[in-house]
């Protein structure tokens, strides 16, 4: 946690953060879930709500910030991590979180994502995956499948879709986890993570949208497919999954690739331990890798990266403070005159 | 071996023939690569300390290194100087100083007859002059006959100069620009101390380099002094009449609006935050602005325009003054965000460095083609007030004044300046600190107000009844917690609404907002009471003014009058109109001011437009004028 950020005088409940204004996502969306833990998750910060900051882009996760009683912006598509950027940088002194969605964040404003990630600004960035467009009422995204029917794809969609987990990780983020909006305890955990991360921190949500997508998402609840789908990452720890760990990562000796292997007795010696904190990516991107975009079939989530590097807003602040030691606070006076001047006197 | 420079002062022999002059107009014109811009900075610095009044034209391609020799590669820079006040950089040079055939063929047709032309010889071979269609040599051939030509080897001479220096022929050919100014620093009587400092400071790292470059500038001055070519030199008398009492400087547009940024900044106690994406000609106040951290100025360079614009936005959420500066091409990209800004009602600058257009058009030329888009370049009705300053030194004012209204009124504000005043030059009274602006800003601090049954709350769309600003609350203010958008809000509450009657009301409130801008009354400047009116903004006001001045001379009465404020219009404009049989309004568009001027007030303004990417010159607008005061 960085010292900057002004604490609460009072413990706060889930409830100091229920704005009053009606939520107004579809019944059944995914996103009631995010909302209630990430408002639940909130008190844990321990931090003023009033230095707490949401700001969004487009889209039905952008509406985000209108249910949280902090501070907020619902800006424009795609520019949520540069408006952030700049509240972040200006105002060290505030937790700022920013919300997106797939649309938002990877396709109009890939831009802003990729260079919020390699800046490491400190903000949380909360990317609700549904792997469609829900507000424009269901065109495909860039995580959608290919051969996605849709309105706007009715004979199956061409675009090769986005792994956001392996896009983030190829931007140079510093921390990059994947969650489910439906496993609270999960995304909570992830949440303690990201916050305590110093630097950007992308967290990739698979959320549903029941009008559009419903169901996208099922191979990863469904306990009993989500057994054989879902790799749950800890840092630390061999990486297995399936009925009883009957599953588990290897790293190939002959290509370097990871893949998945029956674990028989005796060979769990040789299973990939999860170090989300190894300096190098490729083992983290080998990991998102695994999954296959269309049946989701060996899909990791939990932290896969969280390392350390210079932030952003801090060193800013750094060469801020070191401008005025070299060269003193400035004197507006002295800045105006220059070193190159002459005088008209009066003729008198 | 090292050579040391001596410390002594060059000093004129009174044995030639010394001329005074009123004015002097003197191009430098090289290759791109020969080091013009930074001869004409040096010769205009010199200039200011002596204490004439001046103003300044670079004009260079956009390419950083065109191919050496052609004439697309042609880098010049004018420069006006006299002994009375002066207001444009000067319609034709008095003197050229061509250091090749290409420079000379890309500016001769801009020189009178019976000017004074001094051209590097040695670069006069026949493969240099062939390459920008020379036959025959025009120092030989009599084409030149018209004008007073001087050959002088340049080249040759500052090598020359520079053989006791251990360096190669090509390192040493390089200085040959410090000859040239060397030169024509004798011509026109200039202090040198200056340029053999600033020679110093430059190069302190490579103390050789400096002494070859002082030795060739001393070089040139001595060939003035010595050859009988240059019989005559000419002295500029100081414009000591011309300036108000004061300590001067000289500054250029951009360096005068990066000042302004900071001084607003300091004047409103509000950290300065610059959200920028390079792009010609605005790049040199993110440059100028990134060296001021210890005024508490953060830059942020960002991946794009959008996000230029997007975290100067989110800073002034936080509380910054904010800022982004960009040229035409960029404000395209800005535009959303701006209508955020509208809508969700903060203060920030945008600077719009005009260049020519359409798309990315003449990079590195002027134009006033941006004021339209300015105007109404946005979805919706989204009304920004737009300041223009005149002259260089006016970027410093109009930037403070861009800030004030921006603050007062929660306003995203364009400030139009251009690439002839960002990159031209001339003296600046240095204002006292005491003389600015008062920018203090009042942020909300808590509840403004109270419910039906009694509960105090914060409404952050509840407007101060004045200037209709709405409240600026900060994150990090206990209790004032609220959410912004760029859905329409409702008013007083700030909550989503798409209530129609709503709608209209707040779509009405924000227009109401910017047309009650506080914006001083033109002035106009009539002493004959003429019936016609010329009417400018921005940087035609140098060239506008000269016209009027030569038009006067010549027993021609006319009316002048410029906008600094293009929206909202000053309140007495339409008045100042109507009161003239005629009204004509140049500039260097196809007729925006007057798109807007003949909308909102009826009246017949004429246009007069140049587009050709350089200001108006002062003796063709007249010409120009004159003709359309005898029209019916």
């Amino acid at each position: 946690m960085r010292t900057e950020l002004a604490l609460s005088a009072k413990p706060l409940t889930a409830k100091d953060f229920k704005s009053d204004q009606e939520t107004r996502w579809c019944p059944g969306c995914g996103d009631y879930a995010i909302l209630a833990a990430v408002q639940g998750f909130m008190p844990e910060l321990q931090v003023a709500k009033e230095n707490i900051v949401f700001v969004s882009g487009i889209g039905c996760s952008s509406r985000f910030p209108y249910y949280m009683n902090t501070y907020g912006m619902h800006s424009i598509h795609g520019r949520a991590p540069a408006i952030a950027t700049g509240l972040a940088t200006s105002r060290r002194d505030l937790s700022v979180w920013v919300v997106t969605g797939d649309g938002d964040a990877l396709s109009i404003g890939g831009n802003h994502l990729i260079h919020a990630l390699r800046r490491n600004v400190n903000l949380k960035i909360l990317l609700f995956n549904n792997r469609i467009y829900g507000l424009t009422k269901g065109q495909y995204s860039p995580t959608s499948e290919v051969g996605k029917i849709t309105k706007s794809t009715p004979m199956g969609s061409l675009d090769a879709p986005f792994n956001p987990v392996s896009l983030a990780l190829g931007a140079e983020a510093s921390f990059v986890a994947r969650t489910i909006d439906s496993d609270r305890k999960h995304l909570t955990e992830v949440l303690r993570q990201a916050a305590a991360h110093p630097g950007t921190a992308l967290i990739e949500i698979y959320q549903n949208c029941n009008i559009f997508n419903d169901g996208a998402f099922d191979a990863l609840k469904d306990k009993q497919q989500a057994e054989e789908a879902v790799i749950r990452l800890e840092h630390g720890k061999p990486i297995r999954f399936g009925a009883d760990g009957a599953r588990g990562v290897v790293r190939d000796p002959a290509t370097g690739d990871l893949k998945v292997v029956d674990v028989t007795p005796g060979d769990e010696a040789g299973l990939l331990v999860h170090d989300a904190h190894a300096a190098s990516p490729l083992t983290a991107i080998g990991l998102a890798r695994l999954a296959d975009p269309d049946t989701l079939h060996h899909t990791p989530i939990g932290v896969l990266r969280d390392v350390r590097r210079p932030v952003y807003d801090t060193q800013m602040a750094h060469q801020l403070d070191t401008a005025v030691e070299q060269k003193g606070k400035g004197d507006l006076a002295a800045l105006l005159t220059g070193n190159d001047t002459w005088t008209v006197g009066s003729s008198s | 071996m090292a050579v040391q420079i001596s410390e002594r002062v060059l000093t004129q022999s009174p044995d030639k023939e010394v001329r005074r002059l009123n004015r002097v107009v003197i191009r430098f014109a090289g290759d791109s690569g020969d080091g013009m811009q930074l001869t004409g900075d040096r010769f205009t610095s010199e200039t200011a300390s002596f204490g004439n009044d001046l103003s300044t034209l670079p004009n260079f391609p956009a390419e950083i290194r065109a191919p050496a020799g052609t004439l697309p590669g042609v880098s010049s820079f004018q420069l006006h100087f006299a002994d009375h006040d002066i207001l444009t950089p000067g319609d034709a040079p008095d003197v050229l100083v061509a250091m090749n055939p290409a420079a000379l063929k890309a500016n001769i047709k801009d020189v009178p007859r019976g000017g004074e032309v001094i051209v590097d010889t040695d670069e006069f071979t026949k493969r240099a002059m062939q390459k920008v269609g020379y036959d025959t040599s025009p120092l030989e051939d009599g084409s030149l006959d018209a004008y007073r030509i001087h050959g002088v080897p340049l080249t040759t001479l500052t090598v020359e100069a520079l053989k006791e220096f251990d360096l190669s022929r090509k390192e040493a050919e390089r200085s040959k620009n410090m000859f040239a100014l060397g030169l024509l620093s004798w011509m026109y009587h200039r202090p040198t101390e200056g340029t053999e400092q600033f020679l110093k400071q430059k190069f302190a790292k490579k103390p050789q380099i400096a002494a070859a470059n002082i030795a060739a500038f001393r070089a040139g001055w001595n060939f003035g002094e010595t050859t009988e070519d240059f019989a005559v030199s000419y002295e500029v008398a100081p414009a000591a009449t011309a300036f108000p009492v004061g300590t001067y400087r000289n500054i250029s547009g951009n360096l005068a609006l990066a000042y302004g940024l900071i001084a607003a900044s300091q004047q409103a106690d509000l950290p300065l935050f610059l959200g920028s994406y390079p792009i010609t000609p605005a790049s040199d106040i993110l440059h100028e602005l990134s060296k001021h951290k210890n005024f508490g100025v953060r830059t942020f360079q960002a991946e794009d325009e959008i996000a230029g614009i997007g975290a100067a936005l989110g800073a002034a959420f936080g509380g910054s003054l904010a800022v982004t500066t960009t040229s035409g091409p960029g404000v395209a990209l800005k535009s959303e965000t701006i209508a955020l800004a509208v809508s969700m009602e903060l203060p920030l600058v945008v600077v719009d460095i005009q260049r020519g257009g359409p798309s990315t058009g003449l990079p590195t030329k002027t134009e006033q083609a941006d004021l339209l888009q300015a105007m109404y370049g946005r979805n919706g009705e989204a009304p920004v007030p737009i300041v223009a300053p005149r002259t260089p030194t006016d970027c410093f004012a109009a930037a403070l004044e861009a800030a004030r209204i921006a603050l007062t009124y929660r306003t995203p504000v364009f400030l139009l300046s251009d690439g002839y005043l960002a990159n031209g030059s001339e003296p600046w009274r240095i204002p006292a600190l005491t003389e600015l602006p008062d920018l203090t800003v009042q942020f909300a601090t808590g509840p403004n107000h109270t419910l039906d049954d009694g509960t105090d709350v914060f409404w952050p769309y509840k407007r101060d009844p004045q200037t209709l600003a709405r409240p600026w609350a900060l994150p990090g203010t206990p209790g004032l917690e609220h959410r912004i958008g760029g859905i329409e809000k409702e008013d007083g509450t700030g909550n989503i609404s798409y209530d129609p009657a709503n709608h209209e009301f707040m779509v009405r409130t924000r227009r109401a907002k910017v047309d009650g801008v506080d914006v001083p009354d033109i002035e106009v400047d009539d002493p004959h009471g003429a019936t016609s009116l010329v009417l400018g903004w921005g940087s035609t006001y140098g060239p506008i003014t000269a016209a009027v001045r030569r038009l006067r001379t010549a027993g021609v009465p006319i009316a002048q009058a410029h906008l600094r404020h293009l929206n909202p219009f000053p309140g007495n404009l339409g008045e100042v109109l109507r009161s003239y049989d005629k009204v004509v309004i140049p500039e260097m568009n196809l007729g925006q001011l007057a798109t807007l001027i003949r909308a909102k007030y009826l009246v017949d303004a004429r246009s007069y437009n140049q587009v050709n990417g350089m200001p108006f010159k002062a003796e063709q607008l007249a010409a120009a004028l004159q003709e359309m005061l005898r029209e019916d």
